[in-house]
């Protein structure tokens, strides 16, 4: 990618607000430096609604073609939110810009649009999330299980923290039995 | 398991779950038709420990020790990630020596992990004379890591907001010698793998991962930068002292002046990555500065000032094996953090193995499956379904397979002798 059409990290969440004005929830932008130097680097974390989720990850790709990372997620109580961990502008010293793109989607219907359509590379996580938060990834090209065992009971999610989570399926080996 | 409905002339070969490389289970399920691969589907999970949801009962400390668990090989990074993660999510300063030290040790491990995967490749392809050099030579690193740690893999050096132990001046004469016994000898290793005849025969033009597809399956590590894609986060990104040294990208035009991206050209990589480690660690002993190694030595007082921040973070760190990330969310409350989200590099580098496969033959499965440096942690079987058949099939055999190729080749091209020592 050439030096003049790289986006600085304030432009970029910029170039996603001017395009989805108030469907970007939050945005925040993480500098550090580390080493003797003080070289920086930035963390861009950015917050959308669910409708635009699918046009955001477009949207970026236009910028350059992004590598996923992984997605992450959070069981935030009523609410899951999934954390799509994007690099951008790697490939040059000290250029690399980490953009977490979040979405909150409910619990009542959580289901969000795959994209691997557009990243292919998506599909290993999106497996897993589906396994793991109880997420519904509609249009996911294989929608079998990746981690868990095929005789793992159904409705059980890993890393839930309601009553759907794994607790009860967990020997507390540090109790005492009485 | 996806079951399609094979045309007659193919057939299906389940391989695993174990992996036909490592002692390490996966399962791979083949389409055959005759010696070649149609298509690959491979599955996951049957050493899933459920280590993130142990994480989240645990404090971040307990954690670290935890994460250096989740590999034997990268015990160094996937620690250096989470504490990154928390140290990003907490605001926790790393003093500037205590950067230098994660640099030193985190090559150290880079060398250690590179030439096991040589020894590796190469029993794969039937050379074990090069696997009994290779090791030879690695065993100078775990030497100089147990030396300088305490412990030849479980390491235990990393610890949230620096590192645990210092290297003294009276250590630095043992790290110059290990360095240099590797500079002697590294000649000798860049001549047995990329000279030997019989080693080309084997890995050119064999399980091809284009630019487009290493850039579109997220491929990371030697894998994506053997196919062109310059990712390296040690490059891309200013982290620990990586920012104050001279590093570049390493791909295979730099040696061969061409980029396939086949098995040929991930070894290259590797092993100028060898190279380029040696040059980071005298890098960091000439360049680092004196002072702390951790910003908070007590450790309950580092715990509750953790407890106090409410935060998310991402650590990224290049292992060996490519990028490993991890997420990290505390809720402000809690000592233990609300989510934690560990990602290895072979986690991407999963995808990636279906185009590199498709199109070889079941005696190149070995060496191109192992090309990847995957790392997904011990079984024994191969199995072959055939309609009517169903023939177990040990790893041996199929190793054996691999092996009977090379000999096949080198009679063909009329090489005598294995490998060129």
């Amino acid at each position: 990618m050439e030096e003049n059409s790289r986006l600085k990290p304030e432009e970029i969440v910029a170039y996603f607000k001017e395009e989805f004005k108030a469907k970007v929830k939050e945005s925040r932008i993480e500098r550090r430096v580390a080493g003797v130097n003080k070289n920086e680097y930035v963390n861009i974390w950015i917050k959308i609604d669910k409708s635009i989720f699918k046009k955001a990850v477009k949207h970026l790709c236009s910028l350059q073609f992004p590598h996923l990372a992984v997605v992450s997620g959070n069981d935030l109580g009523k609410n899951i939110e999934l954390i799509y961990h994007f690099s951008l502008y790697y490939g040059e010293r000290l250029g690399e810009i980490s953009l977490n793109l979040s979405v909150e989607i409910p619990k009542s219907n959580p289901t969000i649009e795959t994209i691997c359509d557009i990243i292919p590379g998506a599909l290993t996580t999106e497996r897993e999330k589906q396994e793991m938060l109880g997420v519904k990834i509609s249009g996911i090209p294989d929608s079998r299980r990746l981690f868990l065992p095929d005789d793992f009971p159904e409705g059980i999610y890993p890393w839930r923290k309601d009553e759907t989570g794994p607790q009860k399926m967990v020997r507390n080996l540090n109790e005492v039995r009485k | 398991m996806r079951r399609k409905t094979t045309s007659k002339t193919t057939y299906t070969l389940p391989i695993g779950p174990i992996h036909p490389a490592f002692k390490e289970p996966v399962m791979f399920e083949f389409e055959i038709d005759g010696e070649k691969i149609v298509d690959v589907d491979v599955s996951l999970g049957q050493v899933h420990r459920g280590i993130e949801w142990a994480g989240m009962q645990r404090n971040p400390i307990q954690i670290l020790y935890l994460a250096e668990r989740i590999c034997g090989i990268c015990s160094f990074s996937h620690p250096i990630a989470f504490a990154r993660a928390v140290e990003n999510a907490a605001n926790i300063e790393v003093p500037e020596r205590a950067e230098y030290l994660r640099v030193i040790h985190g090559e150290l491990e880079r060398i250690a992990s590179h030439i096991l995967w040589a020894g590796v490749a190469a029993h794969e392809i039937g050379f074990d004379s090069v696997l009994y050099l290779t090791w030879r030579m690695r065993e100078k690193v775990l030497d100089l890591t147990e030396y300088l740690t305490g412990n030849r893999v479980t390491k235990a050096m990393i610890t949230i907001g620096g590192v645990r132990r210092d290297i003294t001046k009276d250590n630095i004469p043992k790290i110059r010698e290990t360095l240099e016994y590797y500079k002697k000898n590294f000649e000798k290793l860049r001549h047995v793998f990329l000279d030997d005849k019989t080693i080309k025969l084997r890995s050119k033009n064999c399980g091809i991962l284009t630019f487009e597809d290493a850039l579109k399956l997220c491929a990371v590590g030697p894998t994506a930068r053997a196919s062109g894609v310059k990712k390296d986060v040690r490059v891309d990104q200013a982290y620990a002292a990586y920012g104050d040294l001279d590093i570049k990208h390493i791909t295979p035009d730099i040696l061969t002046g061409e980029i396939n991206g086949d098995v040929y050209d991930r070894i290259v990589v590797r092993l100028l990555e060898v190279k380029q480690s040696i040059d980071l660690i005298e890098q960091c002993i000439d360049k680092m500065p004196s002072g702390d190694i951790v910003s908070e030595p007590k450790i309950p007082k580092l715990l509750s000032a953790i407890k106090k921040n409410a935060g998310e973070g991402i650590g990224r760190h290049e292992a060996p094996r490519g990028e490993v990330i991890h997420y990290v969310k505390l809720d402000g409350e809690n000592e233990k953090p609300y989510t934690w989200k560990a990602r290895a590099p072979t986690y991407n580098n999963i995808l990636p193995w279906i185009p590199m496969l498709k199109g070889e033959q079941i005696a190149d499965i070995p060496i191109v499956a192992a090309s990847t440096d995957p790392c997904i942690s011990c079984t024994n079987r191969v199995l072959i379904i055939n309609k009517k058949h169903r023939k177990i099939m040990s790893r041996e055999q199929l190793h054996r397979l691999s092996v009977e190729k090379t000999r096949r080749l080198m009679k063909t091209h009329h090489i005598i002798g294995g490998g060129t020592i």
